[in-house]
């Protein structure tokens, strides 16, 4: 089934992500920031995917703690690999934008400060799970909780304090040639991301057979 | 002390008429984006910029997958190694 759906999932995203510079270059300038602001149609869909892969670290994590089972565990560490690659993107995309918008790199306002603090909790998590040794992993699900517990705070940030990042608004109240190339490129990356759980999951599960077998060989 | 008062009140004054135009000038964030027919005047080029954005984030996303899945092949490979020394009534 899975060999079946991970190599669909990325063929579709791929299509969708080759398409998506046509889609956006066609999109009509926005009328303060000008060409910089294309930005948007990789960057948010980039924050969007990382924030829900927290959650589904989280969630998974939760259920870890809950039942220990060991595929709730596979899939909380491959959805916190993939919040630092796509909050990666968020982190870097993010500043090339402010640079022309606001005139700096960065400012440690709310929503920017709450996003890395987010990113350098799913890299300790992460970082954990590669040096914490035996027993690790429910330290980190307790990390990946906390992780998760953040994306609210993360989301709602700019409508609750004072911040020169656009709001939450801006997404829906998007225009019709602006919301086509945008919500094309959220649906891109959230294809493009189930594809990548599944493999990311794939490869944890191989390990844990590796290690068992290797357990057998011993005996 | 009415000279005092004075001289207070005229501090008061001023502070306002610096602080008030800083506060009305200060930027608000954004919370709808408008379409334009034309490209305003750029003072700083941002084509590098977008150029850079979009160029990050297809490698990014290229290295993760070409490193996931050299990853993935190893580990498999691996498995299936230890498999066969296990041989079929052990693995």
């Amino acid at each position: 089934m899975q060999r079946v759906v991970v190599p669909a999932l990325l063929v579709v995203a791929a299509v969708m992500f080759m398409w998506a510079p046509y889609r956006i270059d066609a999109a009509p300038y926005e009328s303060t920031m000008g060409l910089v602001q294309k930005i948007f149609y990789f960057h948010v869909p980039s924050a969007m995917t990382a924030m829900l892969s927290a959650f589904v670290c989280g969630f998974a994590s939760v259920f870890y703690l809950w039942r220990r089972n060991p595929k709730a565990d596979h899939v909380a560490l491959a959805a916190a690999e993939l919040v630092v690659v796509f909050g990666l993107i968020v982190l870097v995309t993010g500043p090339l934008w402010a640079r022309k918008a606001w005139g700096v790199w960065w400012q440690w306002e709310a929503r920017l400060t709450i996003t890395l603090v987010m990113w350098m909790i799913f890299v300790a998590y992460l970082l954990l799970r590669r040096f914490g040794g035996p027993g690790s992993e429910v330290m980190a699900a307790a990390v990946g909780i906390f992780g998760m517990a953040l994306v609210p705070f993360v989301y709602w940030s700019v409508n609750v304090w004072r911040t020169l990042h656009p709001t939450t608004d801006v997404a829906r109240t998007l225009p019709p040639e602006m919301a086509g190339p945008f919500w094309w490129s959220v649906f891109a990356f959230l294809v493009f991301y189930a594809g990548l759980l599944l493999v990311r999951v794939r490869l944890e599960r191989a390990r844990a057979a590796l290690d068992d077998a290797y357990v057998l060989l011993e005996e | 002390m009415s000279g005092w008062i004075r001289r207070a009140g005229s501090a008061l004054v001023a502070a306002a008429m610096i602080g008030l135009p800083i506060v009305l000038s200060a930027q608000q964030p954004q919370s709808e984006f408008v379409p334009a027919d034309t490209l305003p005047q750029e003072v700083l080029p941002a084509t590098p910029l977008v150029f850079a954005a979009y160029a990050f984030v297809w490698l990014a996303l290229v290295v993760y997958v070409f490193a996931l899945w050299r990853r993935l092949g190893r580990v498999e490979r691996e498995l299936a190694d230890v498999r066969a020394k296990l041989g079929p009534a052990r693995s």
